[in-house]
């Protein structure tokens, strides 16, 4: 490949750079007081071309570029056909959350960008320092959407707990990283594979593994580092806790399969114990932790948990149809939870006013639509067939049992029983008789960027639950790619 | 990897280790025991220099004061990633193959720290003596 053709490897990421540089030079310009909304349509119009780009990135030969960092395969391609995704719909909520109260958003539309092209280098990165560096811009970024409110005191709350402890973690992953190199003398993931297992492995390339473990524990809220969750997600704005629940989980979600089935398989013996406590805790955890939540942000920040948990479990499983059930699982989750979050930042607005489960009593009587929708996503977090959650479910606890997982697969099993409460308890909510109430009075109608937004996620839930088949078909063979680097190496996982 | 053998090398370091805490040690205990004490009530109070307390030490700082160190520490470590640039700028052919690549590469780079001193200039960063009630 020539030198300049190996940009089409990083297409979204440069075209979603290029964006939030515009938008960077264009907010300053504007006057103060004028609408930020073009720059918003700017960064969607940035965000569709990345889609665009990564879906024509799969016609591209798998292959690396500038030198070996960086890979486009099916695996890369879902992940940042998922990423983008994510960031469009929270445009457009944010566009259609913001129009009446907001300031600096020409900050927040491009640091979404930004965002993205840290999450989008994240999953196509072949080289861990790369990673570190995709994991640094993404948090960067959403530590400071998280302190968008900042004349409300949960919202700079929220930030810098999430900063303290999210730059903790990021230490923990670089020191990881760093252990690594010296057990190894590398940080390429494929290199890290073969020098593995051709010798004993080293004791600092297991401490190593579980520093890395960490650090991504942390970014996916995963027991037992998850405290921060439900701080951070109460005092943000809405719009952006749908996006940081979703995509740099994905991302870091992508991160950890790549380490762990292309990098470390030789030290399987070791990480699979530890994801399997990791699974079972955050299952139950945030199940139970769910169930005595007043607040609706509070109540899907444990769900947020309990969902890591799940997607852990696929890991455990230790086989293609593991991947591809995690990879699926990351896809269904974001879709759904990005919905249920639409119609919280629409019906709250960007300084949440919607906030208690009971706040939401009668919405489905005052707007249909709304009610109907946050009902749907609803349902699908609970996991009912003819909705992603339950296909992502389903296909996670059966490669889980086809590897013979069968005490996970129950402890999984009984918390979906768990979480049927309390997903219940908004949905009884949102369809009980209507009182007389000021905030739901307060809810401004549906605008045309919302509609899309919920076009988009009701659409993709539905595509998901109904006919799964080419996401599938695209998850598999983003694993099979990660096991065709396993079994380059001389030991691939059972 | 040298093997076991390897760590050896590192003992000259223990040593140093070991030796700088012993003697911060044996210093602080040999003063304890050979000194006297008394202790008069001066002695026992919280350590102050001198002047009486004055005020709160947890105040607020007009925000402008971390703007500037941050912008400090912005520019200094973009300039600082220059200097590598430069050292290796004669073989950067060699290695990456192309004749202009660390060319190109560092305009792109100086590209991106132009598009946020540009930022910060319009948004009125750098103008700190003005006054804002809120930046």
């Amino acid at each position: 490949m020539t030198d300049v053709a190996q940009v089409f490897r990083i297409l979204p990421e440069v075209i979603l750079t290029i964006t939030g540089v515009l938008i960077m030079l264009g907010e300053p310009l504007l006057a103060k007081n004028a609408s930020r909304k073009p720059l918003g349509w700017l960064a969607v119009l940035g965000t569709l071309a990345a889609l665009f780009a990564s879906f024509w990135q799969l016609q591209l030969p798998a292959g690396t570029a500038y030198f070996g960092t960086v890979q486009t395969d099916a695996f890369s391609v879902f992940f940042h056909v998922l990423i983008a995704g994510i960031v469009l719909v929270t445009l457009l909520v944010t566009l259609d959350a913001a129009g009446r109260d907001a300031e600096s958003l020409g900050e927040l539309f491009a640091l979404m960008c930004f965002g993205a092209v840290g999450m989008m280098l994240m999953s196509c990165a072949t080289e861990l320092l790369l990673v570190f560096v995709g994991l640094e811009i993404s948090s960067i970024s959403t530590y400071i959407m998280a302190a968008f409110r900042r004349k409300s005191a949960k919202g700079p709350e929220s930030a810098i707990k999430y900063f303290l402890l999210g730059s903790f973690a990021t230490a923990f992953f670089l020191y990881g990283i760093a252990l690594i190199f010296g057990a190894t003398g590398t940080t390429d993931i494929p290199q890290i594979a073969g020098l593995l297992s051709t010798s004993q492995v080293p004791v600092f390339g297991v401490i190593g593994m579980a520093m890395i473990l960490i650090g991504i524990g942390f970014k996916v809220s995963a027991v037992p580092f998850q405290v921060w969750a439900p701080d951070v997600y109460e005092g943000a704005p809405s719009p952006v806790v749908g996006l940081m629940s979703t995509a740099p989980k994905a991302a870091a979600f992508a991160v950890l399969l790549r380490v762990l089935y292309t990098a470390l398989p030789a030290l399987h013996s070791h990480w699979q114990p530890l994801i399997w406590w990791m699974a079972a805790l955050s299952m139950t955890f945030g199940n139970l932790g769910a169930l005595r939540q007043q607040n609706i942000k509070r109540m899907l920040a444990y769900s947020s948990i309990a969902h890591a948990g799940y997607l852990l479990v696929a890991f455990t499983a230790l086989s293609p149809d593991g991947i591809a059930a995690a990879s699926f699982y990351a896809a269904s989750y974001a879709v759904m939870n990005v919905g249920a979050f639409a119609v919280i930042s629409h019906a709250g607005g960007m300084d949440d006013r919607l906030t208690l489960i009971q706040d939401y009593r009668g919405l489905a009587y005052r707007s249909p639509l709304l009610g109907g929708a946050l009902a749907f996503f609803l349902i699908s977090l609970i996991g009912i067939p003819f909705t992603g959650g339950f296909f992502g479910k389903f296909y996670v606890f059966a490669s889980a049992l086809h590897s013979g997982l069968v005490w996970l697969t129950i402890i999984g099993l009984v918390n979906s029983g768990i979480a049927v409460y309390y997903y219940l308890r908004p949905l009884v909510s949102v369809y009980s008789k209507p009182v007389h109430s000021d905030l739901l009075d307060g809810i401004p109608r549906v605008t045309v960027p919302l509609m899309f937004a919920l076009l988009i996620t009701i659409a993709g839930t539905l595509i998901l639950g109904i006919v799964p088949g080419r996401v599938l078909a695209l998850a598999k063979a983003g694993a099979l790619t990660l096991q065709s680097t396993v079994s380059d190496t001389t030991t691939a996982v059972k | 990897m040298q093997g076991a053998n390897y760590f050896w090398n590192y003992v000259p370091l223990l040593l140093q280790i070991l030796a700088a805490a012993g003697l911060g040690a044996g210093m602080i205990t040999a003063s304890w025991f050979l000194g006297r004490h008394r202790n008069t009530k001066a002695k026992l109070d919280a350590y102050e220099c001198g002047v009486p307390v004055e005020g709160d030490a947890r105040g607020r700082f007009s925000v402008r004061f971390y703007m500037v160190a941050m912008l400090f520490i912005l520019f200094d470590v973009e300039a600082v990633f220059m200097l590598p640039w430069a050292v290796i700028y004669r073989e950067l052919p060699k290695i990456s193959g192309s004749r202009l690549f660390g060319f190109w590469e560092m305009l792109v780079y100086l590209g991106f720290v132009l598009v946020g001193f540009f930022y910060i200039w319009k948004k009125g960063i750098l103008d700190w003596s003005a006054d804002k009630g809120d930046l």
